[in-house]
């Protein structure tokens, strides 16, 4: 089994040097995208190869790029950002990349911005990934050194610079357009589209943002063809994914298999199964953000469509397992918590919605509880669903809640009629 | 007064950016770096200095949680809170820090030693309960293991 992104990584040793990439055929991709092929070929080959993108939302990359307006006309500088604010509750597959192997994201970047002829770029970084920082700043300055940044890359005439910003919190920033606030030196609210990023994103300039993991897919793609990385998946979404499992499984961990493998085969082959002792009862398939899904869903693929399919999405790959020693209400407040704190504060249903959610689930957790207020939570549902916030970060708030009250109804009620939580172990704040 | 170190660095953000205003968020940060934390003449100074007016500097300041508006000790312990740490309790190990260190979360000790701050997922949840002092990250972090931990920072 192929495993492209993660072959060179191994965190028990350092990560690769610049010389010990490029001796691993590091760099050869890079070479060759801006040798043999033009910017509009590079963007072909991500769009046939199918990647779609890592950050949870899987927008066909290539796709994404092509919206960026090219030749004489096209407004200087542009720029192309690395999504690497890797926040949302239960991820943990950016940190594994970014430690793990630093030049490949770098590459990656420096191909993307080829294709779409990008003067300047950023890895926007999250403010705890202090390992990751250290290594981004290295390997910078070996890229600089090596001609792979700065003017004229390889002979070629064309010049990028790159960056590193690290963040001071908030898991807005890993919104798009929030981000490019963030960068602007604002407050990290998002703008409304269209206008898109890819025509006036940063400073009013075309601007492509990326996940990380979107990027370290480019290289391999470039140098192997896309018939080659479709052929890795189980599935029509190309490539590997890095998925990675949290909770009271025997093996926790993240592991890069082949885009479409199922559910069972990740909880069973590559987490071990269940501790012992305990019982599996629902998973969050790609984040704190998407749909519950249960023991129902066992042998389902875990792709972008089938996932939808199923009435969740893969987000980012990276699953939460809650186990039957763990109350479903405290668990859902849990997130809701977080959601209401991370809110932006820029438009009412989410602003105000968000703590009221937070607030009943506390008072139902605690046996306060009451009939109606089941009813209340369904409304917030739709009321902070699709089409009625600003932003993502509502909606998918609302996803593990809705899914919470379909397949976990009767703990929800337990509470209410026992006024008190069954589970009761728990400290709630 | 900005130090001559502080305008250096600010200086140094600002001319990779398109205009002063951008450097906000960094300039910021460098304050912080000097001083611990950011004070209300501190947002002063920064604003002048980007030719802001105070109350768009402290507009900024206030939305990030991790640049400080209050004083804080001289280590900040940032527990997660998040759903793989609350699945593997992390509330116990709130519980006992609580304990050693007689502090709520937002609140700094009697000695200035140590704040206590929630934070949301640090990104390592395969090895829950996680947190942060000052730079450095604990995973597994086990109650037994927390007088080790503490004692390393003074
Ligand atoms: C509240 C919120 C937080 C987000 N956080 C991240 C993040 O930390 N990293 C990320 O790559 N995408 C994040 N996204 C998704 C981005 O908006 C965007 O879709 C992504 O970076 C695009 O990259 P991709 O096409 O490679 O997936 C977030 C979205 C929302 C609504
Ligand atoms: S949905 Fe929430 S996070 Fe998004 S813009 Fe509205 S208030 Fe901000």
């Amino acid at each position: 089994m192929e495993r492209p992104l993660t072959q060179h990584i191994d965190l028990r040793r350092p990560a690769f040097t610049l010389k010990e990439y490029e001796q691993a055929g590091g760099y050869a991709a890079l070479k060759k995208a801006v040798k043999e092929l033009t910017p509009k070929e590079v963007q072909q080959v991500v769009q046939d190869s199918n990647l779609k993108g890592r950050g949870g939302a899987g927008f066909n990359t290539g796709l994404k790029w092509s919206f960026v307006p090219m030749g004489d006309e096209a407004r200087h500088p542009k720029y192309l950002i690395a999504n690497a604010d890797e926040m949302e509750p239960g991820t943990f597959k950016d940190r594994l990349l970014l430690e793990g192997n630093p030049h490949q994201l770098i590459e990656g970047m420096i191909i993307a911005a080829y294709a779409i002829q990008a003067d300047i770029s950023y890895i926007f970084l999250r403010w705890a990934y202090k390992k990751a920082a250290h290594l981004i700043r290295k390997a910078l300055a070996e890229a600089y050194e090596a001609g792979y940044l700065g003017e004229n890359i390889l002979g070629s005439g064309w010049g990028l610079q790159m960056h590193l910003h690290t963040g001071v919190g908030r898991y807005m920033c890993g919104e798009e357009t929030a981000l490019l606030n963030a960068l602007e030196g604002k407050r990290a609210t998002p703008r409304s589209k269209p206008p898109f990023p890819q025509v006036s994103g940063l400073f009013g300039k075309p601007t492509v943002v990326n996940n990380v993991e979107t990027f370290c897919c480019i290289p391999h793609i470039v140098s192997n063809g896309a018939e080659w990385f479709k052929g890795l998946s189980k599935s029509e979404d190309g490539g590997t994914k890095i998925y990675g499992v949290s909770g009271k499984v025997k093996r926790p961990g993240a592991w890069e298999l082949p885009m479409g493998i199922t559910m069972r085969e990740l909880l069973e082959e590559h987490a071990g199964g269940m501790a012992n002792g305990y019982q599996l009862r629902g998973v969050l398939p790609g984040g704190a953000s998407t749909d519950f899904l249960t023991t129902e869903h066992m042998d389902i693929k875990l792709d972008f469509k089938s996932v939808a399919a199923a009435g969740s999405r893969l987000g980012t790959g990276t699953m939460i397992v809650m186990d039957d020693a763990t109350c479903p209400v405290g668990f859902v407040h849990n997130l809701q918590h977080f959601f209401a704190q991370e809110s932006c504060g820029w438009c009412t249903p989410c602003r105000e919605g968000l703590p009221w959610v937070e607030k009943i689930l506390l008072s139902i957790e605690k046996g306060e509880g009451r009939e109606e207020d089941l009813d209340i939570l369904s409304l917030h549902t739709k009321m902070l669903g699709p089409g009625n916030t600003y932003c993502a970060l509502a909606t998918g708030a609302m996803e593990p809640l809705q899914s919470a009250l379909k397949y976990f109804r009767e703990d929800f009620e337990r509470h209410i009629h026992e006024k008190s939580c069954p589970w009761n172990g728990h400290e709630h704040r | 007064m900005l130090t001559q170190e502080e305008i250096n660095a600010i200086d140094h953000e600002v001319k990779l950016l398109p205009h002063k205003k951008a450097a906000v968020i960094e300039a910021l940060k460098i304050v912080q770096k000097e001083r611990g934390w950011v004070s209300d003449a501190s947002i002063s100074e920064v604003a002048e200095y980007l030719d802001m007016s105070p109350a768009e500097v402290d507009s900024v300041a206030t939305f990030y949680n991790l640049i400080f508006r209050k004083q804080v000790g001289r280590h900040v312990i940032l527990l997660c809170d998040s759903i793989s740490c609350y699945v593997m309790k992390y509330q116990e190990i709130y519980v006992a820090l609580q304990q050693k260190l007689q502090i709520q979360f937002g609140e700094t000790t009697t000695d200035q030693r140590f704040t206590l701050l929630p934070n949301a997922c640090l990104g390592c949840c395969d090895h829950a309960p996680a947190l942060m002092i000052d730079d450095d990250l604990y995973t597994d972090v086990t109650i037994e293991q927390l007088d080790e931990l503490l004692k390393k920072y003074s």
